[in-house]
């Protein structure tokens, strides 16, 4: 552990953290990897098994070709060579969440190798290796506390057992914990963009383990590595990191040495912990799992996956900042996830203004959703509605802070601006008598500014017709004010 | 002889085997009679010889792969028919903390 005393910063600034990032991501089938179960989440336990997920013997796993798809999707989308041919692989350990006593992975011959994914450091452009892509088939759930009996019971829930997953390695390139949050967040946003993984951490379906090492800065051999597991949120991937950073490089300080162990993050007292000492070291005595032919990836397969690729989060960012002339900020918030992108443009389309859109929807609407936590997808306010309210207010029709309440009112009513409108008793004022009376009283009451008009400063025009959307509190229209302000002022 | 008695107890350790002391020497000459027998394959020059860990490798196409439909098959009560214990719908086991 620690020898107490902590790393300063300057002591920190003399190391450099090496990090690398192993993803689990639970894969969207509707079915397992190997079995007809179903994958779907929080059924009662044990209630999506059968012989092949519950290892029983003379079960015969048989691959769920959706599941080599979707694989393959990430891997194409992580920029990987797909390999022509891959293999499963047993990897063999005994715990009760695994009943077969070895779990289906891949190995040596890993479905994808060599891909990337470009994160931002301090404005320019990284590259981050992805060693790896490999399909496999999840374990059970261990429930160990809980139950009356649970000093000395655990209990085990088959249902996750055989649930598809990809581990996606990447490359010792990461240098900071930010670096990590930042790879980890562009990677879910990419699985989650190609629809073959909900990404839900809360539920498991993406999970993260780091190995982490620290060297002296600018040396160049690896530290000593441990692996910290339980990282079951992106803050917790940072504190974690951070923690084990500083923890080693006060070890190191101290005249200690790090051992490569298996340490858990601990949210509570935010340490990270080594686990007990093995009985035994890691020996999973990999070999070819005999059920299973190796993969074969025919180009044409491969091909017909690359087509069905949608536009990729970064592509579509920087389509964004050209086509809509958003800047990159915008751009990026608006790509975080499919359904905002999409509502987005859907918007900007309907109004053609893509910079007011971009503002509206980050600003007000987020706020709106923030608060009811709910994301873009369940928002009462649809994106047509939003159009029709930001052509009300880019004609003038309402002012921005009349738009506010409208949309507020909206997003708690589902209703349309119009809609609200009409209840509130917001509605356009179209009554040319009523206009030329309220014109008529604001010239009497500026004689200066109609006297400055007929004398040819026709620009005052503007301020007139504020002041009469002013007298109306927004609810003129504009272009009627405009024409008989033009009438009468002449 | 190849191996020796600390590989034997590793193995066992690994298949969680008890072994006494007369079974480990009992297992050890077994053991390392079929390592003799491998290494015997060895003597051939499969240098040109493309490795083989399936009998249908290698293949071009997949004709075994299942398509993504679910299918009913066991529920809770069949699932833990053949368990010892059970309750809660989950299988039990003897109280274990962490993996590795």
């Amino acid at each position: 552990m620690s020898t107490g005393t902590p790393a300063s910063a300057e002591v920190l600034s003399k190391y450099e953290a090496v990090i690398g990032l192993e993803v689990h991501v639970q894969l969207l089938t509707k079915t397992k990897i190997f079995c007809s179960c179903s994958t779907r989440f929080g059924d009662p336990p044990n209630s999506n098994t059968c012989p092949v997920c519950l290892g029983l013997p003379g079960a015969l796993p048989v691959l769920n070709r959706e599941a080599v798809t979707m694989a393959m999707k990430a891997a194409l989308a992580l920029d990987c060579a797909v390999n022509p041919r891959s293999r499963f692989a047993r990897k063999n350990y005994f715990y009760p969440d695994l009943p077969k006593g070895y779990q289906i992975s891949q190995y040596d011959e890993p479905l994808a190798e060599f891909g990337r994914i470009e994160i931002e450091v301090d404005g320019a452009r990284k590259r981050i290796g992805v060693t790896r892509v490999h399909l496999e088939e999840d374990a059970g759930k261990m429930l160990h506390e809980g139950f009356a009996d649970s000093d000395s019971r655990s209990y085990v829930d088959l249902n996750r057992s055989g649930v598809p997953l990809i581990e996606i390695v990447s490359e010792p390139d990461l240098r900071s914990p930010e670096e990590a949050y930042d790879y980890l967040t562009r990677l879910k946003t990419l699985m989650l963009y190609l629809e073959v993984s909900d990404c839900n951490m809360e539920e498991g379906s993406l999970r993260v383990d780091a190995n982490v090492s620290v060297r002296p800065a600018g040396a160049s051999m690896f530290g000593t590595k441990t692996e910290v597991k339980n990282l079951n949120s992106f803050r917790f991937l940072q504190k974690a990191l951070a923690y084990e950073i500083e923890r080693q490089v006060e070890v190191l300080e101290g005249g200690g040495t790090i051992s490569q162990e298996t340490r858990l993050w601990d949210s509570r007292e935010q340490k990270t912990h080594g686990m007990r000492s093995k009985e035994f070291a890691h020996d999973y005595r990999y070999f070819p799992e005999p059920d299973l032919r190796p993969l074969a990836i025919s180009e044409e397969w491969k091909e017909e996956v690359r087509r069905s690729l949608p536009e990729l989060p970064q592509a579509r960012r920087e389509r964004f900042v050209r086509e809509y002339a958003l800047p990159e900020h915008d751009a990026t918030q608006l790509t975080a996830t499919r359904e905002l992108a999409n509502y987005f443009e859907e918007v900007a389309k309907a109004t053609g203004e893509p910079k007011l859109a971009a503002n509206w929807i980050l600003s007000e609407l987020t706020f709106l959703l923030n608060e009811a936590n709910r994301d873009i997808s369940q928002s009462p306010v649809s994106a047509p509605n939003l159009a029709g309210l930001l052509v009300l207010i880019q004609k003038g029709s309402i002012s921005g802070k009349m738009g506010k309440e409208i949309l507020a009112a909206m997003f708690a009513s589902a209703k349309t601006a119009n809609e609200v409108m009409a209840e509130k008793g917001l509605e356009q004022i179209n009554d040319t008598e009523r206009i030329i009376a309220v014109v008529r009283e604001i010239m009497a009451a500026n004689p200066k500014q109609v006297e400055q008009y007929r004398g040819g400063k026709t620009a005052t025009l503007g301020w007139f017709v504020g002041q009469v959307m002013k007298a109306t509190r927004g609810q003129a229209n504009p272009p009627l004010v405009q024409e008989i302000l033009k009438k009468e002022l002449s | 002889m190849a191996l020796e008695e600390k590989d034997v107890r590793y193995v066992a350790a690994l298949a969680h085997l008890e072994l006494g002391a007369d079974e480990v020497k009992t297992f050890l000459p077994q053991l390392d009679s079929i390592l003799e027998y491998i290494q015997k394959l060895n003597e051939l020059d499969t240098t040109q010889v493309e490795p083989m860990a399936q009998v249908t490798y290698p293949s071009r196409e997949n004709p075994a792969l299942r398509s993504d439909q679910p299918r009913r098959t066991f529920g809770q009560d069949e699932s833990l028919a053949n368990a010892p214990e059970g309750a809660a719908g989950c299988f039990k086991v003897p109280q274990v903390i962490e993996r590795e």
